[in-house]
């Protein structure tokens, strides 16, 4: 089975059903519109800032913030994109199409990575410049050290997002389930544990906590993360993959 | 060719199909056959390398399922109906199958066409109807212009307008020279559709028989016999040695392919006769015996023997429980 025919046909499903537009649209535009809200809101917010805060002021940094709720978006795309085979019973009818199930689901993978990848890296460069248009004087410019490498990762965060995302998905297969997991543990729980003090040391390795770091590009005055910008983002980069290895080896081992 | 050698599969402790060897023939309709639960679905998911046998193995042409290059050349199964994405239009839904395999877009013209879909082709699948659903997947086991196609009750719930097509479909696919291998648990419909039959119970294999060899050995022929001299008759058939059971209202039934028999000793003693007319149990009655053995002999081997435990199965059992077969459709 030669694989670039089965990555035709994922290319065909992934574009003919409603949730791949409505999921990356919904993301691209609430990273945009989140990000300019926030930007403009710091602008107003600068003067009032305590020194240190103005010290370690990240401009490119902030005109990302809209991340933090346009990633949930594609991490509904990812996890759509697999488990809508499951949840629709199209999964028999395509293993019986395709029953080498490595090239199955790295195919899929493949086709989705790719386009979250296209999706992620326009809405960062989108998202950055019009998130600096927001902040007026106390702008980035994409030439500044670091900045076209935060934003460039941006668009890579999003698509690790998603890629974790189509791991988890196949290791659960159910579309609620996965979603269920998955949106509290972004949203909340990553979020406190990142937070108190106690858990912090765990909490720069999650997923979400290790990648972002490659969106900053000014460090924190008491920051001690003992990885840089391309480390954090090796680390999301291996949870992708281990929840990748997961769902491949359960998908190998199931019976469909 | 199919050939199953020794296929079982085991879902913790029940054994959904038991130690199967049988083949799939081309050329002719073979019928699956078994009640509700025998295991039929599941021996089609292990030949199409859904599920993973327990014990045993499926050869497709000699071959296992997951080495053939692009599957639904060999083989196109319908499975499902509703084994597709509800989202996607008649058209993408097929179109992203035959990319998969390697098949020309035309093709998807072509069998849209041949299950008469051409006109709902850009309508999503999820607004169709059971029938049109059924037609779909139909249309998508016809994409590869497969020698062998398999389809897990296609009637099922469909109108007789339905029924109807799908049966002409089959016959005339096998006069093509095809394999159709097709289950079923109504024996009426494989009367009409197979020319060999592989009857199932309880994931055991019954019987595999070409469907006229099973008619001739399963179905009761006997002498139905209506007459105003009942007595008189009685003697005489008794006389000559003819065994003859009483089944109410007057009619009398005699076993076997006796009309000439009973007629010419009616004829002698000068016996009227309102009816004499050969008559065969049907075909139905004679799988149900044949399946209601095999359900029997699995009480026995379980349980002892009594009315109420077949039904209730109280205490821990080693048997299938009530639910057992709720994960899995």
């Amino acid at each position: 089975m030669a694989a670039t025919q089965v990555i035709r046909s994922e290319w065909t499903k992934i574009r003919s059903v409603a949730s791949t537009v409505w999921t990356l649209s919904l993301a691209v535009m609430v990273t945009i519109a989140l990000g300019m809200l926030i930007s403009a809101l710091s602008r107003n917010e600068f003067d009032n800032m305590s020194r240190d805060d103005r010290l370690s002021f990240d401009p490119t940094f902030i005109s990302f913030a809209g991340m933090s709720l346009g990633q949930l978006a594609m991490i509904v795309f990812g996890v759509l994109v697999v488990s809508n085979e499951y949840s629709t019973g199209m999964i028999r009818t395509s293993l019986a199409a395709v029953p080498q199930r490595g090239t199955f689901l790295f195919s899929k993978i493949a086709v989705a990575t790719g386009l979250a990848l296209a999706v992620g890296l326009a809405t960062s460069f989108v998202t950055f410049f019009l998130g600096q248009a927001m902040l007026g004087s106390h702008r980035a410019s994409i030439g500044d050290t670091g900045v076209l490498r935060a934003v460039i990762g941006g668009g890579l965060y999003m698509t690790l997002i998603a890629v974790f995302s189509m791991g988890v998905a196949t290791m659960l297969r159910s579309p609620m389930l996965s979603l269920g997991i998955l949106m509290p543990f972004f949203f909340l729980i990553s979020n406190i544990l990142g937070n108190v003090s106690a858990t912090k040391k765990i909490g720069r390795y999650l997923p979400d906590q290790a990648g972002s770091k490659i969106m900053q590009v000014v460090t924190p005055i008491d920051d001690d993360t003992p990885y840089g910008p391309w480390g954090g983002f090796a680390i999301m980069a291996l949870w992708a993959l281990a929840a990748l290895a997961g769902g491949y080896l359960l998908l190998k081992k199931r019976d469909a | 060719m199919i050939e199953l050698s020794g296929l079982t599969k085991r879902y913790g402790e029940k054994v959904a199909v038991n130690n199967l060897t049988c083949a799939v023939r081309p050329g002719i309709v073979t019928g699956f056959l078994g009640p509700n639960g025998a295991g039929k679905s599941t021996t089609m998911r292990m030949m199409l390398g859904l599920d993973r046998p327990t014990a045993g193995d499926v050869r497709i042409d000699g071959q296992h399922y997951d080495r053939l290059k692009d599957p639904l050349r060999y083989i196109g199964a319908l499975l499902d109906a509703k084994a597709m994405h509800g989202g996607r239009s008649a058209f993408n839904h097929l179109l992203c199958l035959a990319q998969s395999n390697g098949i020309p877009k035309r093709r998807v013209h072509e069998v849209l066409d041949t299950v008469g879909l051409t006109s709902v082709a850009k309508k999503k699948a999820k607004g169709f109807s059971l029938g049109m659903g059924q037609r779909l997947g139909i249309a998508g086991a016809l994409l590869g212009d497969p020698r062998i196609l398999m389809f897990d009750e296609p009637v099922n719930g469909l109108d007789p307008e339905g029924i109807h097509w799908i049966r002409n479909l089959m016959k005339s696919l096998a006069a093509q020279g095809r394999t159709v291998f097709v289950s079923s648990h109504l024996m009426s419909e494989m009367a009409l559709t197979a020319d060999h039959l592989i009857v199932i119970g309880q994931g055991r294999l019954l019987a595999d028989t070409s469907m006229a060899d099973f008619i001739a050995q399963n179905s009761r022929s006997y002498v139905r016999i209506r007459t105003p001299q009942r007595e008189r008759l009685l003697d005489v058939l008794h006389g000559a040695g003819v065994l003859v059971v009483e089944s109410g209202s007057g009619v009398l039934e005699v076993d076997g392919d006796k009309s000439e028999h009973i007629g010419e000793l009616a004829a002698q003693h000068q016996i009227v006769l309102h009816e004499l007319s050969p008559q065969r149990a049907s075909l139905e009655e004679a799988f149900m015996q044949l399946t209601a053995e095999s359900v029997e002999y699995h009480a026995h081997t379980d349980t002892p023997p009594g009315p109420l435990e077949q039904f209730e199965r109280p205490g821990p059992q080693p048997g299938p429980q009530w639910g057992d077969d709720w994960t899995r459709s």
